[in-house]
């Protein structure tokens, strides 16, 4: 087991970089390492533990704001936000149910870090969208800061994004500034039924493209869609539409888009309580939980919308997969039988024909230690990816090979 | 000129023949311009007090042209100036005498339009309204919506970040970018993103919104592109004081509802603005809000109803709803000509552009009056009053003596209000030379120097539009130095398990 610091606030932090700087050390940078086996599999020599520094420093929910230590607990600021009638518009995805540990173990600085979203992302934004200034300790140990606490801003560069998906490989933040947004009063879902995968990108597409608002479009083959509803699917693939915002409003909408998918198949409607655990279902991939056949390899992939059932097909065609999307088709959750590779060259094959990118979220640690775990760059944007690295950390000594060999 | 460029390279000036010769080489014809006369429209951006000919300007028409211009460029140490539309307010366009001015006016063309996943691929010169004009056909619009909508480009856009009316609701132009396709000056051509959504590494999609060109050149973008909303009604309302607007926005953001666009004008903008468009503002108050709300009918008749009643709440001494598009478009037309309007009432106007946190409005608008009366200058206020970002126009006269710095100065002064307030330089417009010397205010060595070192990155001499943001230029060699102290740990009491 690797050493382990735990420092107490920014100062620590700094000085404890600058330590594993002069003796060359390499740190894992974690916050409630609630995600800590994503990415590859790499040695390191300590662990340098954010869950220390922790605490909301301010919220002010008329100016839509709220900045905290980046180990608070991502749950204490959903609770906190909650009770203003507000939350963080991103939808956060838990990774606890696919990683098989219990639920609500991440920090906000962790939400950030991995670039977290949710069903949402099609009308929200992610982590990044959200993601407004931070504090933070390069690998160089010193303490910069980007951004502020509005949301427009261009002064400098938006250092934030860069730090948004960089795995805590540029620089361990230790203070962060997000935006809130008021949680819509009501929501409903609208379900198609008994689409294949291309007619329901078909309706999907038309429903986000219209003026329904749809805060959420995600398709269940007939398999998943047993799995997260139950009797509710009645055997058949369900495509649900997720509507949010003022009664009257939903009404309309809702009026609106069962006229306009009328064409694609059998509708039915689900209220609140089921709309809301429809979706955190598949905002957390339940349907692949863990538990669920032993950790099978699974793999995240993002593209456009209308390839998503291609991608799908052609990894199908292959293997034995089993999947499902949100994103209106653009995300595509697919999890695969134990290869010997993951199915690493299958899907990397299948997604380069259609653009966008595949990540492994969960496969053993010795395929994770042989294969690209996040999609392969082309040599000059991998070239530039390691100058960026280099101009945080230039030992490299922030979670080496987490996200690329020498990186 | 307040602000001092980079001391022109008299080596690189003398080769000028030389360097115009090798850029035709590249690009034949009217692409390379190198006469005083025909440069000269080039010599400024929007902000028009900074003005420098270029060495050349070069208008090249594809990729892989501009790839070459910047290795050609490169390999010679010659700096050069990206350019869209020149609509730039910060002097992010300003030419630099011994560079090259790349002007990206070329790039017109949209090259697809993809309406099942939401998404437009245009080149980077193609006018922001002019994606919302290929798409309008089908119901859809690109939501970010500045002022400058009709001149400025997407290229621009993305380097500035630009916002516009709606961003509140719709988010700035960084929300709404996909991909985009740029040439390093190193002649490297990198693509980011795609119809996709995330970035699959860092998200250098995200660190090339705002750079203002100092990173890469851009020469192909995708956005994505949204369905109207069914329908959308503005709301004129008037308050005897800016407090009272101001508290008016914040209770109507504190009771969840973040309306389309949320814009606020003060007394001097309200006049000025009445006077030349018509648009039927209120001119017996001292502040009006646009509230724009938008969607299902349904929904904009509940949020009417509700924001009616927490402006009547905050002392609304009027409050008007537009009854038809043709108002609601008037509502907007007075807002969208404020900067125009102003300039009428004074020969010159510098428009500035902070972001505060909303609730500091009444305490910023109370110290301006007062600077105001310091400086011997007058403002007028329009604000994006949703999101904070402020702009203040100062009334000067370019001809009077004397007149520019003080407009400078007193803008300076506001800027610096903003920061101490716990805002920031600029919400929308950029750094450029205008508030280049002012990012001390805001970041220490340490913040400006690892922003310089990621410019490094991409940029290892410097070449890309230098003098812009940074006050102060360095060596990538100088700024990679790390001094590491000794082995030590200087804080031994870190808890360690």
């Amino acid at each position: 087991m690797a050493d382990l610091f735990k420092p107490r606030d920014q100062k620590d932090v700094a000085a404890a970089i600058e330590w594993a700087l002069a003796g060359g050390k390499t740190l894992e940078v974690v916050g409630g390492g609630s995600k800590r086996e994503i990415g590859r599999a790499a040695q390191w020599d300590l662990t340098l533990d954010l869950s220390g520094l922790s605490g909301v420093t301010l919220y002010e929910p008329e100016e839509l704001v709220l900045s905290a230590k980046a180990g608070t607990p991502l749950a204490e600021i959903e609770q906190l936000v909650a009770s203003r009638g507000q939350e963080l518009a991103f939808e956060p995805m838990d990774y606890g149910p696919v990683l098989g540990r219990s639920m609500g173990q991440g920090t906000l600085g962790g939400a950030l870090a991995t670039n977290l979203s949710g069903p949402r992302r099609i009308k929200a934004g992610a982590a990044r969208d959200h993601f407004l200034g931070v504090s933070a300790v390069s690998g160089r140990a010193e303490i910069f800061k980007s951004g502020g606490r509005v949301v427009k801003n261009v002064t400098g560069y938006d250092l934030c994004k860069l730090l948004a998906g960089s795995w805590g490989t540029l620089a361990a933040m230790t203070e962060v500034t997000i935006k809130v947004l008021p949680q819509a009063p009501a929501e409903e879902s609208l379900l198609v039924l008994g689409l294949d995968d291309r007619h329901a990108v078909a309706a999907m597409a038309a429903a986000v493209g219209s003026s329904g608002d749809v805060s959420g479009a995600a398709h269940l083959p007939a398999n998943i869609a047993a799995r997260i509803l139950g009797a509710a699917a009645a055997g058949s693939a369900v495509t649900a539409l997720r509507l949010e915002g003022v009664p009257p409003s939903i009404a309309q909408r809702k009026q609106m888009l069962e006229r306009l998918l009328k064409p694609y198949g059998v509708m039915l409607v689900i209220g609140e309580a089921g709309s809301r655990a429809l979706w955190q279902a598949v905002r957390d991939a339940t349907a692949f939980a863990a538990t669920d056949g032993a950790g099978r390899p699974l793999w995240r992939v993002s593209t456009a919308p209308t390839q998503g059932p291609e991608v799908a097909a052609k990894v199908a065609a292959e293997v034995e997969a089993e999947l499902f999307y949100d994103w209106a088709g653009g995300l595509i959750w697919i999890a695969l039988p134990p290869l010997e590779d993951a199915g690493a060259a299958l899907v990397r094959s299948a997604v380069r024909s259609a653009g966008g990118h595949a990540t492994l979220v969960r496969g053993p640690a010795s395929v994770r230690a042989a294969i690209d775990v996040f999609e392969p760059q082309p040599e000059a944007l991998a070239a530039l990816t390691r100058r960026v690295k280099e101009s945080f950390d230039p030992k490299r000594i922030l979670g080496p090979g987490r996200m690329y060999a020498g990186v | 000129m307040p602000v001092t460029m980079p001391v022109p390279d008299a080596g690189l000036v003398s080769r000028r023949d030389e360097i115009v010769a090798g850029l035709r080489a590249i690009v034949p014809g009217e692409g390379v311009i190198a006469t005083e006369r025909e440069m000269r429209p080039y010599e400024s951006d929007g902000l028009t007090a900074y003005r420098q000919l270029p060495m050349v300007v070069v208008l090249p028409s594809t990729t892989d042209q501009v790839a070459q211009v910047l290795r050609y460029c490169h390999e010679r140490g010659i700096k050069v100036v990206p350019r869209g539309a020149g609509t730039s307010l910060s002097g992010g366009a300003l030419p630099l005498a011994d560079g090259v001015l790349l002007g990206m006016a070329k790039f017109n063309r949209i090259l697809e339009i993809d309406f099942d996943n939401r998404a437009v691929v245009a080149q980077p010169g193609v006018t922001n309204l002019g994606i919302t004009q290929a798409v309008e056909y089908a119901g859809f619009y690109y939501a970010p919506d500045p002022s400058s909508q009709i001149a400025c480009t997407i290229g621009g856009n993305v380097a500035e970040n630009s916002g516009g009316v709606h961003c509140l609701k719709y988010g700035m132009t960084g929300n709404n970018l996909l991909g985009l396709e740029m040439v390093l000056i190193s002649g490297d051509i990198i693509r980011l993103g795609g119809k996709h959504l995330d970035s699959d590494g860092y998200d250098l999609l995200g660190l090339m919104t705002g750079s203002e060109g100092l990173l890469g050149v851009l020469t192909e973008i995708t956005v994505r592109i949204l369905q109207r909303p069914q329908s959308a009604r503005a709301m004129l309302i008037g308050f005897a004081s800016s407090e009272a607007a101001g508290d008016c926005v914040a209770k109507i953001i504190g009771a969840g509802i973040i309306p389309g666009g949320m814009e606020m004008m003060d007394g001097p903008a309200i006049r000025a603005t009445e006077e030349f468009v018509h648009a039927g503002y209120p001119l017996d108050v001292e502040a009006l809000l646009i509230v724009e709300l938008d969607g299902p009918q349904a929904e904009v008749d509940h949020l009417l109803e509700r924001v009616s009643a927490i402006a009547q709440g905050c002392g609304a001494a009027n409050l008007r709803v537009s009854n038809s598009e043709q108002e609601r478009l008037a509502f907007w037309a007075g807002r969208k000509a404020a900067f125009p309007a102003v300039g009428r009432i004074s020969p010159d106007y510098y428009c500035m552009d902070g972001t505060i946190p909303r609730g500091k409005l009444p305490l910023v608008l109370a110290r301006m009056r007062e600077m105001s009366a310091t400086h011997g200058l007058r403002v007028a206020n329009v604000f994006h009053a949703g999101d904070g970002n402020l702009h203040p126009l100062i009334l000067y006269d370019a001809n009077a003596p004397g007149d520019l710095e003080r407009a400078e100065a007193f803008g300076a002064d506001i800027l610096k209000l903003c920061v101490e307030v716990g805002g920031v330089l600029t919400g929308e417009h950029g750094v450029g030379v205008e508030k280049r010397d002012l990012m001390p205010e805001m970041f220490n060595e340490t913040d400006l120097a690892q922003q310089q070192r990621v410019k490094c990155a991409f940029d290892d001499q410097g070449l890309l539009n230098p003098g812009k943001v940074f006050p102060t230029l360095h060596r990538c060699a100088e700024l990679g130095r790390m001094h590491v102290r000794g082995g030590q740990l200087p804080f031994p009491d870190i808890p360690r398990f």
